[in-house]
C-alpha cells in the first residue's frame, strides 16, 4: 500500500465532510476532490460504472498502486448524482475473494487440473472444431449474459453468427427482460424505453407493478423519495404481490393475486373510458388498436412453438373488449377491492398529475409478460402521458448491461447488431461490417434459453461455452438441466471469476479478467451507455471475455474476422459496432466522447444526447410534429386487446401455495460475488422462505424451524422467517435465490411466455411441512 | 497532530473570496462544490500552537459565514480535548 496512516486520516476527514454535506445539500458535488492526488494518500481516482444492477450508477474507484482502495459515488453521473446503494459502495471488494479463479483449469481424467490458459484455449478451440465436423455447426452453442460488456456480446455474436454460421447465442437477459422487449416491440416497434430517469424528477404520481424498487434498484427508489419530499401532492402507489420494504415507503400499498395483474390493468383501462379521461386528441392522433392470438399455451413441453398475429382492431372494439373487466369483475379474479382500481385509473386519468409506471421481474417473469407490458404502455397511451418529462412507462432492466450489450448488441438467437437474422436487409449489413459472406447468416433463428439448455440435455447441442452467468443456479426446473450438462458426450466450457455450480459442470474453466480489471463498456436501462477503462491488474492468468473469444476466433482461423491489436482491440470493435446504429433513431456516442463522459444517452445525434424519443421536442428522428411514433409501420403507438389468462401452474389440493422467487438487496443474483464480500455475507449470509404468519401458525412452524418445500419438481428443507423483511399474503411464500446452498429453481417450472419466451419464476404452486 | 474537517459556508456571494482567503492559511487544504456555495476544509497541524494560530486565523477571515466541524483526529496529547 502506498498510502500513508495521516493521508489515511486526511481522506477520511474529506470524505465526512463530503458526506455531511450531501445531507445538508442532496446533489451536492466535489468533483475536485478526485483531483487531490498528493494530498489524500497518492489515490488515484477513476470513473466507471456499477457492475450490480441495471441503474448504471456511476462510482469512482480510489487506486493505490495496483489494488482498488476506494469507492465513492461518482458526482458527475446525472444517474446517481454522488450516491450508492449498499453494494455499489462494497462493489471492489468482490475483486479480492480468496478463492479467486487466477488459472485454466481442464477436466483431465474426471478431475480439474490447472493448465497454462494458451493451452485451455488450444482445447477449447479444437473441441469446437471437432465438435462441428462431427455434429454439424448447430451442435455448438454460447450463453452469456447481461453482465457482458458490449464487446464481449459483439465478439460472441460475430464468431458465431457470422463465422461459425449458427444462431445458437442466447444470454441470460431472456430469462430477465425478453418480455420487456417483445413489449415495447409490439407496442412501438423499437426496443428500450422512450424515457429517462430524469421523469423521476418530473412525476407526480409512481406506480410500482410488482416491483420492489427499494431492494432491487436502490438508487433510483432515493431518488424517488427525494422528489417526494421536495415537492408535495407527489404519491408512491406500491402495487404488489407482497409487503417489501417499498411497500413501507409507498403511500399506498394495492395488494393483488399472481397472474391477475393483467385484468386490473384492462380494469383500470375500463374506468379511464367510462369517466372520459381518454386523451382524445393525443389517441386520434398517435394511437391505432390491435388483437392477437389468445389461449396461447406455456411452452413447458420441448419444441414449443408459437406466433402471435396482429389482426386490426378499432376504438370501439377495445370498449367493447373492456367491459369484460369493470373494476367488480376484475376484484373477483385478483383480490384488489374495487374501489382500490378506480383509485388507480383517477390517478392515472387526471390531468393535472404526471405519471410514472415502473417494473421489472414483477411483469417480466410472467407467463404473459408480452401482454402484460402491452397493457401497461396502454393506461398511459389512452392517457397520453408518455415520452415527455414526469411521465412514461418505464421497463427497469435488472443487469448493467442487458440494454447495452443483450439488446443492442441483440445477443439472442434471432438478433443482430441491428436488425433480425430472419431480414436479408439486416443479413446484408451485418456481413459487410463483419466481412464474411452473407450466406454464412443463418436466417433461421435456433433455440431461446430454456429451448437451448433442453437441446443441451436431448443431445442436440453437444458443446456450450458460458461466460459471465451462473445457470447452474438460475434456470428453472434446474435439475432437468443440470443433468444435461452432466451427460456423457457434452462438453462445457466456463469463463468465470469465482468457482460456482456452474463451474463444477465445465470441462474446461477459463479465468475471467472482470470489470475494471479491463477495459469495457455497459448501456444501462435508460439507454445510456457508459465506457470504462481497465483500472487494475486481473488476477494470475485471467483475460478479459472479449479476447477470450479472438483467441479462440483465431485459433479457428478467422484472424481476418479478429485482427485488432491488443493494445487497442475494445476501441476497435467499438467502432466496427457502432457501423451497426449509424441513424438518427439509434446513434452511439464516438468513443473518445464516451471516454471522458460518465454516460452517453442514445440516439445521439450532432453532439447531442436524446432523454425522450417519439417526442419532437426531444428526438431528432421525429419527422411528426409533437410526437411521433415512427417504429410501426403506420407511424402510430399500438394499444393492444390483451385478456386475463391464469398461470401455468396453480395452487390446488396437492400444493397449496403460490411460490415466488427473487432478490434481496446485499446480493447480485446468484450470490458468486456478493457472498464474497465479508459485509454483504454477514448482513443476509443465507437464503430462507417467508411465510405468512397465519399459515405459519396453522402448519405449527414457528420463525427460524426448518421447513421442507416441494413442488411437483423437486424439494428443499430450509429456515421460515415470519415478519421479517419480506411478508407474503396468505396462500403464497418466496424465496430468495441468491444462495446456492439452497436451489430454489429445482422447484420452479419452466413455463414462458410464448412470445418472449421468458420464463415465469413468480408462479408455481408448492405444498409446506415442517421439516 | 489533530486532523480536522470542516463545512465552510461562505457570506452570500463570497465563495471565491473564501477560497483565496483559505488558499494563504498554512496547515489547510479546501475542495470547493462544484455546484453548491459550500466549501470542505480540512486542516492538520504539526503541535497544539499551529493549531490554535490557525484557530485565529480562520476566526479572522472576512468572506466566512459560518464553520462547521464534521472530523476530527488527535492522535497524540498536543491539543486539550
Amino acid at each position: 500500500m502506498d498510502v500513508t496512516r495521516r493521508a489515511f486520516i486526511k481522506a477520511a476527514a474529506v470524505n465526512s465532510a463530503i458526506a455531511a454535506a450531501a445531507v445538508l445539500y442532496p446533489g451536492i458535488s466535489f468533483g475536485a476532490w478526485k483531483e487531490m492526488d498528493p494530498s489524500s494518500g497518492k489515490i488515484r481516482w477513476q470513473k466507471t460504472p456499477c457492475r450490480f444492477c441495471g441503474v448504471g450508477c456511476g462510482l469512482m474507484v480510489g487506486v493505490s498502486g495496483d489494488r482498488a482502495v476506494a469507492v465513492k459515488g461518482d458526482p458527475n453521473s446525472s444517474v446517481n448524482n454522488g450516491l450508492c446503494c449498499v453494494k455499489g459502495y462494497h462493489s471492489i471488494q468482490i475483486l479480492y475473494g480468496k478463492d479467486r479463479l487466477r488459472n485454466a483449469m481442464v477436466r483431465k481424467n474426471g478431475k480439474m487440473v490447472a493448465v497454462p490458459i494458451q493451452e485451455a484455449l488450444d482445447i477449447v478451440a479444437s473441441k469446437m472444431k471437432e465438435t462441428i465436423k462431427a455434429h454439424g455447426k448447430d451442435s455448438v452453442s454460447v450463453y452469456g449474459s447481461g453482465q457482458w460488456t458490449i464487446p464481449d456480446g459483439y465478439a460472441a455474436s460475430k464468431l458465431f453468427k457470422g463465422c461459425i454460421g449458427t444462431n445458437n447465442v442466447e444470454a441470460n437477459a431472456r430469462l430477465c427482460m425478453a418480455s420487456a422487449v417483445t413489449g415495447l416491440l409490439s407496442s412501438f416497434g423499437l426496443d428500450e424505453p422512450m424515457g429517462c430517469y430524469a421523469d423521476i424528477d418530473h412525476a407526480d404520481v409512481f406506480f410500482t407493478w410488482g416491483n420492489n424498487m427499494a431492494e432491487m434498484h436502490p438508487v433510483l427508489f432515493s431518488r424517488m423519495l427525494a422528489n417526494r419530499n421536495r415537492k408535495t401532492g407527489v404519491q408512491i402507489v406500491d402495487f404488489a404481490t407482497r409487503f417489501t420494504r417499498t411497500s413501507q415507503a409507498a403511500d399506498k400499498t394495492i395488494i393483488f393475486k399472481p397472474q391477475s395483474d393483467l385484468a386490473v390493468a384492462n380494469a383500470i383501462c375500463y374506468e379511464i373510458i367510462r369517466n372520459g379521461w381518454v386523451n382524445r386528441d393525443f389517441v386520434d392522433k398517435h394511437v391505432s388498436f390491435h388483437s392477437g392470438k389468445t389461449n396461447i399455451g406455456y411452452g413447458t413441453e420441448d419444441h414449443f412453438k408459437f406466433k402471435d398475429e396482429a389482426k386490426g382492431s378499432s376504438f370501439e372494439e377495445y370498449k367493447e373488449f373492456l367491459k369484460d373487466y369493470t373494476p367488480e369483475k376484475a376484484e373477483r379474479i385478483s383480490g384488489v377491492p374495487a374501489k382500490d382500481i378506480r383509485y388507480m385509473a383517477a390517478l392515472y386519468g387526471d390531468p393535472s398529475k404526471k405519471v410514472v409506471s415502473f417494473w421489472t421481474m414483477g411483469m417480466n417473469h410472467h407467463t404473459r409478460g408480452t401482454w402484460i407490458n402491452n397493457l401497461v404502455y396502454n393506461i398511459h397511451l389512452l392517457v397520453g402521458k408518455i415520452s415527455s418529462p414526469g411521465n412514461g412507462p418505464f421497463s427497469l432492466t435488472g443487469q448493467p448491461s442487458a440494454c447495452g450489450t443483450v439488446r443492442e448488441v441483440g445477443t439472442l438467437t434471432h438478433k443482430l447488431p441491428h436488425g433480425v437474422v430472419m431480414k436479408e436487409k439486416a443479413r446484408q449489413m451485418a456481413a459487410k461490417i463483419w466481412n464474411v459472406p452473407v450466406e454464412n447468416i443463418d436466417p433461421k433463428p435456433t433455440y431461446h434459453t430454456v429451448e437451448m439448455f433442453r437441446a443441451l440435455d436431448r443431445g442436440d447441442i453437444r458443446f456450450m461455452w458460458v461466460q459471465v452467468t451462473n445457470p447452474m443456479v438460475t434456470m428453472p426446473n434446474l435439475k432437468r438441466y443440470r443433468e444435461g450438462a452432466e451427460k456423457e458426450g457434452r462438453f462445457m466450457v466456463v469463463s468465470d471469476v469465482y468457482p460456482t455450480p456452474t463451474t463444477a459442470v465445465a470441462d474446461v474453466i477459463l479465468p475471467s479478467a472482470m470489470w475494471i480489471e479491463r477495459e469495457g463498456f455497459y448501456g444501462n436501462s435508460e439507454r445510456r451507455t457508459q465506457h470504462f477503462e481497465q483500472i487494475v491488474k486481473p488476477p494470475g492468468e485471467a483475460m478479459c471475455d472479449t479476447w477470450q473469444f479472438v483467441e479462440v476466433a483465431r485459433r479457428l482461423g478467422y484472424e481476418k474476422q479478429f485482427p485488432w491489436p491488443r493494445e487497442t482491440y475494445i476501441k476497435d470493435i467499438w467502432n466496427e459496432y457502432i457501423q451497426f446504429h449509424d441513424s438518427p433513431k439509434h446513434r452511439m456516442a464516438p468513443y473518445e466522447v464516451l471516454r471522458k463522459r460518465s454516460g452517453v444517452q442514445w440516439p445521439f445525434v450532432n453532439g447531442k444526447e436524446t432523454k425522450w424519443r417519439y417526442n419532437a421536442k426531444y428526438d431528432p428522428a421525429c419527422t411528426q410534429e409533437d410526437f411521433h411514433f415512427y417504429g410501426k409501420p403506420d407511424n402510430r403507438a399500438w394499444i393492444w386487446l390483451r385478456p386475463y389468462e391464469p398461470a401455468a401452474e396453480s395452487p390446488d389440493a396437492d400444493y397449496p401455495f403460490w411460490l415466488n422467487t427473487g432478490r434481496v438487496l446485499e446480493h447480485w443474483h446468484t450470490g458468486s460475488m456478493t457472498r464474497r464480500v465479508p459485509i454483504l455475507h454477514g448482513a443476509m449470509p443465507a437464503a430462507y422462505v417467508e411465510i405468512h404468519q397465519d399459515d405459519a401458525a396453522a402448519i405449527g412452524i414457528a420463525n427460524g424451524d426448518r421447513v421442507k418445500l416441494s413442488s411437483r419438481r423437486g424439494s428443499i428443507v430450509m429456515t421460515a422467517s415470519i415478519n421479517g423483511r419480506g411478508q407474503p399474503t396468505r396462500g403464497q411464500v418466496f424465496v430468495p435465490f441468491f444462495d446456492e446452498a439452497y436451489l430454489i429453481n429445482e422447484l420452479t417450472l419452466d413455463a414462458f411466455c410464448p412470445i418472449s419466451k421468458q420464463p415465469d419464476y413468480k408462479k408455481c404452486a408448492v405444498k409446506v411441512e415442517r421439516a | 497532530m489533530p486532523v480536522f474537517s470542516y463545512l465552510a459556508q461562505p457570506v452570500p456571494g463570497g465563495k471565491k473570496d473564501l477560497l483565496d482567503e483559505l488558499g494563504k492559511v498554512a496547515c489547510c487544504e479546501v475542495v470547493p462544490s462544484d455546484n453548491e456555495e459550500l466549501l470542505v476544509v480540512v486542516t492538520d497541524t504539526p503541535d497544539q500552537k499551529a493549531e490554535e494560530d490557525l484557530q485565529e486565523n480562520l476566526k479572522g477571515l472576512k468572506s466566512l459565514q459560518c464553520l462547521s466541524m464534521t472530523f476530527g483526529h488527535v492522535d497524540d496529547k498536543t491539543v486539550d480535548p
